[in-house]
């Protein structure tokens, strides 16, 4: 068996992979977060609660009706974008121009809500979902075997970021949305209807976290806590990040997921905590993140 | 009661209202374990403390800290270990369980208050979590299990804590010296910069305050005092689990402040009796807590942002002038 500074070759790509799996979930929840804070200036917490939300949305539509993992990669982010939509209506909407901190403990209040009654009602424990036919199985590389799904959800989740990146860089819907960031009443005073734009941006954003839950479900199991824990890491990717660009909220993802990674090869004990560490770095040498701004 | 009263017209008026307020309090506690179950007394002067502790960040600092459950329930192992592992005194304890949240509070706080408002609460809900996850891992604090069996011992080697009753005046007495200094705290010269900082960092700067050192050392009070009621709660209760450092326990905190009115010195003990009545009323149904706090979250925020005490102030204002 080959190794690589003393650390087995299998063992050292295999880290790298679930690595590069878990920055996909980073990347495409701290996208979604960076989004929504860019326009609404509020910190979305149930973040992981609609990553929980699209995760068991696939799993009751399998369970209920039948339909399957393809269509639910459709369904249930809709879902998940409808809700969150409902609640930017009721109720996020009446606390803009408020101190944005009253934003970020709505959003934990709903999460809150969100996770324990689920709880409630599924129970704690894990539930599986096995991936699609078309996916399931495993590719011999020649130095690893890599499992279809895994691959896929790398490719899938990249294309997603490219594809949201492209939709507010080149796109005209982007560009009203890059501009209300900028100022919102002067693009309200061209015709834009803002509020509107507000509320897409919120479904936008709770919509793709849905989708990550679903590309997560037949990796870790679906359950009503599996955002929870997640969305403090995020938290952390994006203070490492800087809330600035989206771009660098993508590549800080799969960064610091691979850096996880690898940190189980050599020194398992901290894996659960250099992301953290990580961020105290960032937070000594450059306060506002390696891709942020000071505002 | 609140920096505000002083500076109402009928003033003299207000104070005397508030003294008598404050007599009647303490008059109340005094002979409130012979009314009520003393555990749950002690358990709300604890989580009273931890957010009077919380507030005096929040309230007068306008920092929203998610992360002091690190301080309550850090405090918690270290007081946990000191009486039980090396067989100190109790109240020793205690001050050592302070101290030590102090020191973690330097560390926090020098992170976090370089960045403002929204991250300085994602990182310090970042940190809270890094510091559970060093709990879960460290032999001392047993994983899982926790500390437990700490023994309650005898306050200075001579009173006896295992009885209910002086365990609840010891409580109690740490209690009002907690609340003594957070109010000597927010109405001395420093709770004032603190206030001009909470309305107007860059004004605060422009007039020559170095507001980091003002922040930190804020933090670092706020800290200690989560810490004092930390420890309190691991001799009361007499164990020191992972429950008391995860970021639930930061949520809690939050919610008792709020709920009781952030800014005002009562309203956090009125949050916090509230909260653990709630829970203790709700651990006999099956209906999930998490969902209530939730639920209660929601409606503070959208309905209620002054708070319980707050409204009740305003009212009172409203009579006075009127």
């Amino acid at each position: 068996m080959s190794t690589i500074f003393g650390i087995s070759a299998p063992a050292l790509y295999g880290q790298i992979l679930i690595g590069l799996i878990n920055g996909s979930f980073y990347a495409l929840l701290s996208l979604g977060l960076a989004v929504i804070f860019g326009l609404l200036r509020v910190i979305n917490f149930a973040h992981g609660a609609q990553y929980m939300l699209g995760a068991f949305a696939a799993y009751l539509l399998l369970a209920y009706t039948g339909i399957g993992y393809w269509p639910a990669l459709v369904v249930a982010p809709l879902l998940v974008g409808v809700t969150a939509v409902v609640v930017e209506r009721t109720m996020l909407r009446r606390l803009y121009g408020l101190d944005p901190l009253y934003g970020l403990l709505l959003t934990f209040g709903l999460a809150l809500i969100i996770e324990g009654a689920f709880r409630y009602w599924f129970g704690a424990a894990g539930k599986p979902y096995s991936p699609p036919p078309q996916l399931s199985g495993a590719l011999n590389l020649g130095f690893m075997f890599l499992p279809i799904y895994r691959g896929w959800v790398v490719i899938a989740s990249l294309v997603i970021c490219l594809g949201t990146w492209l939709l507010i860089e080149k796109t005209r819907l982007g560009a009203y949305l890059r501009a209300a960031t900028e100022n919102a009443t002067l693009v309200q005073a061209f015709g834009v209807d803002v509020p509107r734009l507000l509320t897409l941006t919120y479904g936008l954003g709770a919509a793709l976290a849905g989708l990550a839950g679903v590309l997560a479900a037949p990796i870790y199991q679906v359950s009503p806590l599996m955002g929870s824990n997640l969305i403090i890491v995020v938290f952390a990717v994006v203070v490492v990040g800087g809330m600035g660009s989206i771009l660098g909220a993508i590549v800080t993802g799969y960064m610091l997921g691979v850096l996880e990674g690898l940190t189980k090869v050599i020194y398992p004990e901290a894996s659960s905590i250099v992301i953290f560490v990580v961020m105290a770095i960032v937070l000594l040498v450059r306060p506002a993140g390696l891709f942020g701004r000071e505002e | 009661m609140n920096a505000d009263a002083g500076r109402l017209s009928p003033a003299s008026r207000l104070r005397r209202s508030t003294l008598a307020f404050a007599a009647v309090s303490i008059v109340a506690l005094l002979v409130a374990p012979f009314f009520l179950y003393p555990v749950f007394l002690m358990s709300v002067l604890c989580f009273a403390l931890f957010a009077c502790a919380f507030n005096l960040l929040i309230g007068y600092v306008g920092l929203l800290s998610f992360g002091h459950a690190t301080f309550f329930g850090g405090a918690a192992y270290i007081t946990a270990h000191a009486v039980k592992v090396w067989g100190w005194e109790p109240l020793s304890g205690i001050l050592l369980g302070a101290v030590g949240a102090g020191v973690l509070g330097v560390i926090v706080g020098a992170l976090a208050i370089r960045r403002q408002g929204i991250y300085f609460a994602m990182i310090t809900l970042a940190l809270g979590q890094m510091f559970a996850f060093i709990c879960l891992q460290v032999p001392f604090t047993h994983g899982e299990d926790g500390i437990q069996g700490v023994p309650r011992g005898h306050l200075l080697g001579l009173i006896d804590l295992s009885g209910p009753l002086a365990m609840y005046y010891v409580t109690l007495a740490i209690f009002l010296i907690g609340f003594f200094a957070i109010w000597r705290i927010v109405h001395s010269p420093f709770g004032n910069i603190l206030k001009a900082i909470r309305e107007n960092e860059r004004r605060a700067i422009s007039l020559g305050y170095r507001v980091d050192r003002y922040k930190l050392g804020a933090f670092v009070m706020s800290a200690s005092l989560a810490g004092l009621a930390g420890g309190t709660k691991a001799i009361v209760f007499q164990f020191a689990t992972l429950t008391d450092v995860q970021w639930q326990m930061s949520g809690e905190v939050i919610l008792m402040t709020l709920l009781g009115g952030i800014g005002t010195l009562v309203g956090p003990v009125v949050g916090a009796g509230l909260v653990i009545a709630l829970q203790n009323y709700l651990a006999a149904s099956d209906f999930p807590v998490t969902v209530l706090i939730g639920i209660i979250f929601v409606i503070c925020v959208l309905l209620f942002r002054r708070g319980i005490a707050g409204e009740a102030m305003a009212f009172l204002r409203r009579r006075a002038a009127g």
